[in-house]
């Protein structure tokens, strides 16, 4: 497989959250590179930093929220901007917003606003970023609702999201997130809020819309079956660390970090000769503002190697074939 | 949204009615008549009272009888828009009402726009700048502005002015002004002195507004619909308005009904001590003196005002929230 363009490089990224608890480190240190066209898949438990580091990619971290520390870089014509360096208001990280890379985000239901139409909530980001009149941008706004498998997109747009159903909702949010043909779109747990019947269908137009579109994409889920439908790459995530990562099918294949290979065993499979019985990951994640010494990983891990676990956080040791991982199991070849 | 408007004005018919027969039953209600307080009155003096005299003057004014006969007797008067005879200023209760009610709804409404075009900005300002020094320093001011009585703002602003400048604030004219015909000069001199009661109804308030869309605005800022319209590039001012402070807005629309009346209440302090011509005073004297058309009027014009008020809120909430639109 010939490489295509790197799209977006993320070194060593940490956003931490400063409240009167503390200070919680949402995300503590992430690598990974996206190419063009590529899908990358982000997992983890709930509270892992995956949602953050989507945010802090689009600096629209909650504002109790900073990036401490890292770079994102985006490459843009032979160029590349490191997003952490840009005023989180200003022009330039507006026109990349919505613009270059999008965001498909969790419930389509609170994601709207419900005062204001479909149509209007998509014209909006497509005014913002393409020279066009408004009666253009409607057009536009009804062929990407088209595109989606929006039944009836000529009345539809002027439906309150309130009307809609669920699907049909995260239907126009992927409508328009896509209305300006980014390079690279984001979908925070794209398929959490909607029915089971529906996930399947959302997936499969995802699919179909980034190869029609050549898009890369970043998915950020806690389900594994989804990223096996959808993406190149996985990136697994524990307390704001990138545990392990590696093309997706050599991580279903070979986990080599024991995190992942608990989230691996915890998945029920179905059909027959599946009836091994489900082996949850012992205890619980963590606080996150009492994060472990050493490995964050080490008070559950059933390979856990006493005085060096829990004192030294693993470097990133990189394997064949793309794999790296975080752990004192392997060594760096 | 025509049809929205349509049900809500034929719903206050109803609505008027039962208010109607509450207004009477509190005029009825403390012991005794006009005629009483009347005899009172004339014995306090020490001047001679004839029963005869007294029982035709109360078969006169209908005051014989029984309660329900004088309700619809009243209520009759009322629909065909003759709201009877006041007995204490011996004068249509119509005119009475007439020539203060246009007082009272200049500083009303004048104290109200106020209390809107400060409230908001500031609580604007405050929910985006939440725990900043400015958001503390409109907090203290808003809390000193909740706790101070609007009489003694009254007195205090009286005498300040006074110092300043060796005029009186009282009333709502120039000395020249007061009996000369409608001019501009005669309008600018009442914004002149418009501003004063408008100031010290509309404080409280506005101290109370300013939290009410702080604290609205601070949940809206925090909903995810924010994020999306921020992930679309929206700078941060025009996301604001469109966004979160629509949605804000909507608690604030609702306390439109109430403020009407409640500024009609405010008023009474601030007239009395202020000596302006409004209906509030009128309304204390018709209660003392059991004046009960004066008083009876007054209630329902109250009532009224707190319907059209209601209405105007149900209205501007509809128009900002669609889901509104559909409900009764």
């Amino acid at each position: 497989m010939t490489q295509s363009p790197l799209l977006l490089s993320v070194d060593n990224l940490a956003t931490h959250f400063f409240s009167q608890e503390g200070i919680l480190e949402a995300v503590d240190g992430v690598s990974f590179d996206i190419h063009a066209g590529e899908a990358l898949g982000i997992a983890g438990e709930s509270g892992c930093g995956k949602s953050v580091t989507a945010q802090s990619i689009l600096r629209i971290v909650p504002s109790n929220g900073k990036i401490v520390m890292g770079e994102i870089s985006l490459f843009q014509n032979g160029e590349s901007i490191d997003l952490v360096q840009l005023d989180d208001r200003g022009q330039e990280i507006r026109q990349i917003r919505g613009g270059e890379i999008a965001m498909v985000f969790q419930e389509p239901m609170a994601a709207f606003s419900m005062v204001y139409t479909i149509g209007n909530q998509i014209t909006e980001v497509i005014r913002l970023h393409q020279d066009c009149s408004q009666s253009e941008a409607r057009d536009r706004a009804i062929e990407m609702l088209r595109r989606v498998g929006m039944p009836q997109p000529e009345q539809t747009i002027d439906a309150y999201p309130f009307a809609l159903s669920g699907g049909m909702r995260q239907r126009a949010m992927i409508a328009m997130a896509l209305s300006c043909h980014p390079a690279l779109l984001i979908a925070d747990e794209p398929t959490t809020a909607v029915d089971v019947t529906i996930q399947a269908q959302v997936l499969e137009l995802m699919k179909d819309l980034q190869r029609d579109m050549g898009m890369a994409l970043i998915v950020i889920t806690h389900d594994l079956a989804v990223i096996s439908e959808l993406c190149d790459r996985v990136m697994i995530m524990y307390l704001g660390k990138d545990v392990e990562s590696a093309p997706a099918d050599v991580i279903f294949r070979d986990p080599k970090h024991p995190y992942t290979v608990g989230l691996l065993r915890s998945v029920p499979e179905l059909g027959e000769g599946h009836s091994q019985e489900l082996d949850p990951i012992t205890g619980s994640v963590p606080s996150p503002y009492r994060r472990p010494t050493g490995c964050p990983f080490h008070p559950r891990c059933p390979e856990f190697i006493p005085d060096v676990c829990d004192v030294h956080l693993p470097p990133q040791i990189e394997l064949a074939g793309g794999h790296r991982v975080r752990c004192h199991l392997y060594v760096q070849d | 949204m025509w049809s929205f408007i349509l049900r809500r004005i034929l719903l206050m018919v109803p609505t008027l009615f039962v208010v109607s027969i509450i207004s009477f039953a509190i005029i009825e209600a403390p012991p005794g008549d006009f005629m009483d307080s009347y005899v009172n009155a004339l014995l306090q003096e020490q001047e001679a009272v004839d029963p005869a005299e007294i029982a035709s003057l109360r078969k006169r004014y209908g005051l014989d009888a029984p309660t329900y006969v004088r309700y619809f007797r009243w209520l009759g008067n009322i629909m065909q828009g003759n709201l009877g005879r006041s007995l204490e200023w011996n004068q249509p209760v119509s005119k009475l009402i007439a020539d203060r009610l246009p007082w009272s709804l200049a500083i009303s409404v004048a104290s109200f726009f106020l209390a809107y075009a400060i409230a908001i900005p500031i609580g604007l300002y405050s929910a985006t700048r939440q725990y900043s020094l400015g958001d503390y320093f409109f907090t203290l001011i808003g809390f000193i502005g909740l706790a101070t009585p609007n009489f003694l703002l009254a007195l205090l602003i009286l005498w300040y002015y006074f110092v300043a400048t060796g005029n009186v604030a009282v009333g709502l004219f120039s000395d020249e002004y007061l009996i000369a015909p409608w001019s501009f000069a005669k309008f600018i001199d009442l914004l002149k002195h418009l501003w004063l009661p408008a100031l010290v109804v509309g404080t409280a308030g506005t101290a109370g507004l300013i939290r009410v869309m702080r604290a609205n605005l601070l949940d809206e800022l925090e909903r995810p619909y924010v994020m999306v319209a921020r992930s679309k590039g929206l700078s941060e001012g025009k996301l604001l308005v469109k966004y979160p402070f629509r949605i804000a807005m909507n608690p604030v629309a609702s306390t439109i009904g109430w403020t009407l009346p409640t500024l009609v209440n405010g008023e009474l302090l601030a007239s009395l001590v202020l000596g302006l011509p409004t209906i509030a005073p009128l309304f204390v004297g018709a209660l003392l003196s059991q004046d009960m058309f004066l008083a009876g009027s007054v209630v329902m014009i109250l009532s009224g005002l707190t319907l059209v008020g209601t209405l105007l809120s149900d209205i501007v909430l509809a128009w900002l929230d669609p889901r509104i639109r559909g409900a009764i």
